[in-house]
């Protein structure tokens, strides 16, 4: 029966201090260090999946830059460089608070873990909330791909260039791709953080267990370098002015 | 160990629980298996009912049985259910799930909740599947090959798109569990070199779903959106490139045919030694070659494109890294036999299967070589020719592999065992009605029927007529296990914790298994396949 208590441990309000093995040691391994590694190895594995997930659409961005050159200029031009930087400095921060989270977690601080995983997710939603600016703004000039998009305004702006509005949606196809699944991908993270913020507040996390804290911070900090990534791919293209 | 008997009283990991929910909701890796057991058999049944309507369909050169719509849907959703709902969880979901732990000395995978959760995906994207068929099917083939699928198909496409990208990420957390626990969880003196070649394949495999599937996933969601919101990446009249899907898409469903072969090579390197009472041949050899074929695998995928328009320089490197794939398998092959010769073997229900996956592959295997040569692919390109061979190494490989294996480890599994010439009947029948289905299929393939079409020229008629044939014995052969693995469930024998007299931790504790495994936790002193050391039993295979 005592090990059925254990197996269940997360119906529970407080961490089970097992008697023979330690802080939320689960059965099936001998050690709280064989558990944490485990634990660490799965999420950069996870990540690793991640990172072939997001290669997909690099590698079709990479092709049709290549191919469409102009088009994909002149749409990197029409984004809003300054909410995207403004973007960019906000996922910055964020991966600060995250990264001073773990630390506290480390350190046993439970108030200023707290205060910091608050933070993340504020970043988190400023993020989200920008994006969607920007996605609206594209609604409103008839970017977003489909049966009413129409990119005479990126035409007109370059006449002194051949742009084909159908390569015009492609780069826009791409950019409500990548930017959509990273924002599905930032909400996620915003989930759990706000799991990982409750558990903080009941004081779970102590410097013998501060696991899910570091998990959830590389993911955090993985999203955000998707986003490093995203920004000058997408924003950055070629911002000279043309003559 | 032969008068160890086993007492009903005894707990382990069937009867410590009973009840629906001690199963819906468990986290043993044992009983998980078992649920993948019972999904993937119904897929199997459903997939093989689908190939049946095809061969029963080709019976006549006309089109008489079905519609020419209903036949496109019919082949898809055969390809679709074997391919993504049986084989890629076949054998690392049921044998791999119960196996890895056991035999690397592990109470449970390093993340049995995970575990769950990745049957649970299974399970969401099977019922999606089940429905995407009943309320229409559908008809792109099972590569979803753009535009077909993103602008032109009026079928199920998105439905069936989504429940493969579930299915995938339950593929991903399966491997994902693996490679953790294969690094992770080993007992003390299980070192890298001690593993059994089972878990080296397990372990290349997990790598594979890991780095492929993701790839899937991404393909299949653009297709998805492309339907939907009409992004145009893969639509040549928007400026897309249909060439990059299918780039995409064999990127990972190239690999994934190593996803399927890789562990039925684990279990033939577990079955050989066995039975032929040695230690395998060049262990290091055997174990490297699944990580060379898992390398190897992602560097060949154009292969499937020789004829859709890439540039013959691509075409002429694919065609040799393709070449490079055969060398790794053939060291298997060869070790296998190496590991047989001057062994004393004998002819048991898992043996015969290793035989027949051994013959069979090898004929897979050197066919691929015809299509990878760049000549004869041309010829053979989308004819029977390339489903013969695909077969014979899914079918005759991982099929073969995975009955090998249920045999023998459903003792280990079930406590019991089955009717052993009940058990060597099946498998020659399972072996003769294999290649009377596909080896005609060669022949028709070299004389240029082409594959996906309804009707035929009635020259094809008498070996579409002996296939159709085979298949129905072979498909006695499949039924025949799964009756009598539920007799023997009841009736059968009572098995000893170690009927085969074999190597390896999963045989060291009881059959079937307390629900941590073992009593203790393990520490090996011995290397893998120690027969040398292990006496067989005396009636290995005697009928008991």
């Amino acid at each position: 029966m005592r090990f059925r208590l254990r197996r269940r441990w997360w119906l529970s309000d407080s961490p089970i201090t097992a008697e023979q093995h330690g802080p939320e040691l689960r059965h099936h391994f001998a050690t709280v260090e064989q558990q944490r590694d485990a634990a660490s190895l799965g999420m950069w594995l996870f990540l690793a999946t991640e990172i072939m997930f997001f290669g997909g659409m690099f590698c079709a961005y990479l092709i049709y830059r290549m191919w469409y050159f102009n088009e994909f200029a002149a749409g990197s031009r029409s984004l809003n460089l300054k909410w995207g930087t403004i973007n960019t400095i906000v996922l910055i921060c964020s991966s600060l608070t995250v990264a001073l989270g773990v630390r506290a977690a480390q350190m046993g601080k439970r108030k200023l873990l707290v205060i910091l995983l608050v933070l993340t997710i504020v970043f988190g939603f400023a993020f989200l909330g920008i994006k969607g600016i920007e996605w609206y703004d594209k609604y409103k000039e008839h970017h977003i791909p489909g049966a009413s998009f129409n990119a005479d305004d990126i035409v007109q702006d370059y006449p002194q260039i051949h742009i084909d509005q159908r390569h015009e949606q492609i780069y826009f196809s791409l950019y409500f791709a990548m930017t959509g699944l990273h924002a599905l991908h930032m909400i996620i993270g915003v989930g759990i953080f706000a799991f990982l913020l409750y558990y903080a507040w009941k004081g779970r996390y102590t410097p013998g267990y501060y696991t899910p804290i570091e998990l959830g911070g590389l993911y955090w900090h993985f999203v955000d370098i998707v986003w490093i990534y995203l920004f000058p791919l997408l924003y950055l293209i070629d911002r000279k002015p043309l003559r | 160990m032969a008068t160890a008997a086993v007492t009903a009283e005894r707990e382990h990991y069937l009867n410590k629980e009973y009840g629906i929910r001690s199963w819906l909701l468990t986290t043993d890796h044992k009983r998980i298996a078992l649920l993948y057991l019972m999904s993937i058999t119904f897929f199997f049944f459903i997939g093989g009912f689908f190939a049946l309507l095809i061969r029963l369909e080709l019976l006549t050169p006309a089109g008489d049985l079905v519609q020419a719509d209903t036949y496109n849907k019919l082949f898809t959703m055969h390809g679709q259910v074997m391919v993504f709902f049986f084989l890629i969880p076949s054998i690392p979901a049921v044998l791999g799930n119960f196996l890895v732990p056991m035999m690397i000395g592990a109470k449970d995978l390093a993340f049995p909740r995970i575990n769950l959760l990745s049957w649970y995906l299974y399970v969401i994207a099977g019922v999606l599947y089940i429905h995407c068929l009943v309320t229409g099917g559908v008809d792109t083939g099972w590569t979803f090959y753009t535009p077909f699928s993103t602008a032109f198909s009026n079928t199920n496409v998105i439905e069936a798109g989504l429940s493969i990208f579930i299915a995938g990420f339950s593929s991903i957390l399966t491997g994902l569990n693996f490679v953790v626990t294969i690094h992770r969880m080993r007992a003390p003196g299980m070192t890298w070199s001690r593993l059994p070649l089972f878990i080296w394949a397990h372990y290349a495999t997990s790598i594979i779903q890991l780095l492929g599937t993701p790839v899937l996933a991404i393909t299949l969601v653009l297709v998805v959106f492309e339907r939907v919101f009409h992004l145009g990446i893969f639509d040549p009249t928007r400026g897309g490139d249909p060439l990059l899907f299918q780039h995409l898409f064999w990127f990972y469903s190239h690999p994934a045919v190593y996803i399927m072969i890789l562990p039925s090579m684990g279990v033939v390197a577990e079955i050989v030694p066995c039975f032929s009472r040695k230690r395998i041949f060049g262990y290091n050899a055997v174990a490297m070659s699944s990580i060379a074929i898992a390398v190897f695998g992602f560097l060949v995928w154009a292969h499937h494109m020789f004829v859709a328009g890439i540039s013959l320089y691509s075409a002429l490197v694919f065609s040799i890294l393709s070449y490079l794939v055969a060398v790794p398998s053939a060291i298997k092959v060869f070790n296998w036999t190496a590991t047989m010769y001057k062994g004393s073997i004998t002819f048991s229900t898992p043996m015969l299967y290793a035989f027949g996956f051994i013959g069979l592959f090898t004929m897979g295997g050197l066919t691929g070589l015809f299509l990878a040569s760049l000549g004869i692919n041309v010829h053979v390109t989308d004819t029977y020719f390339v489903i013969a061979h695909f077969h014979y190494i899914m079918v005759g490989g991982a099929v073969m592999g995975y009955l090998g294996g249920m045999h023998f480890w459903w003792p280990k599994i079930s406590g019991r065992m089955y009717p052993e010439w009940l058990g060597k009947f099946a498998a020659l029948i399972v072996f003769l009605g294999f290649n009377l289905t596909f080896f005609p299929q060669f022949i028709l393939g070299y004389m240029g029927m082409p594959r996906r079409y309804w009707q035929y020229p009635p020259e094809f008629q008498v070996l579409n007529v002996l296939s159709t044939a085979g298949s129905t014995i072979l498909a006695v052969g499949y039924v025949l296990p799964m009756v009598y693995f539920l007799w023997s469930m009841r009736y059968g024998k009572i098995a000893d914790d170690n009927p085969w007299g074999a190597a390896g931790l999963e045989w060291k504790t009881a059959s079937p298994p307390p629900t941590f495994n073992f009593e203790e936790t393990p520490e090996v002193t011995w290397e893998a396949y120690n027969y040398d050391e292990i006496p067989a039993p005396a009636e290995v295979v005697v009928e008991r």
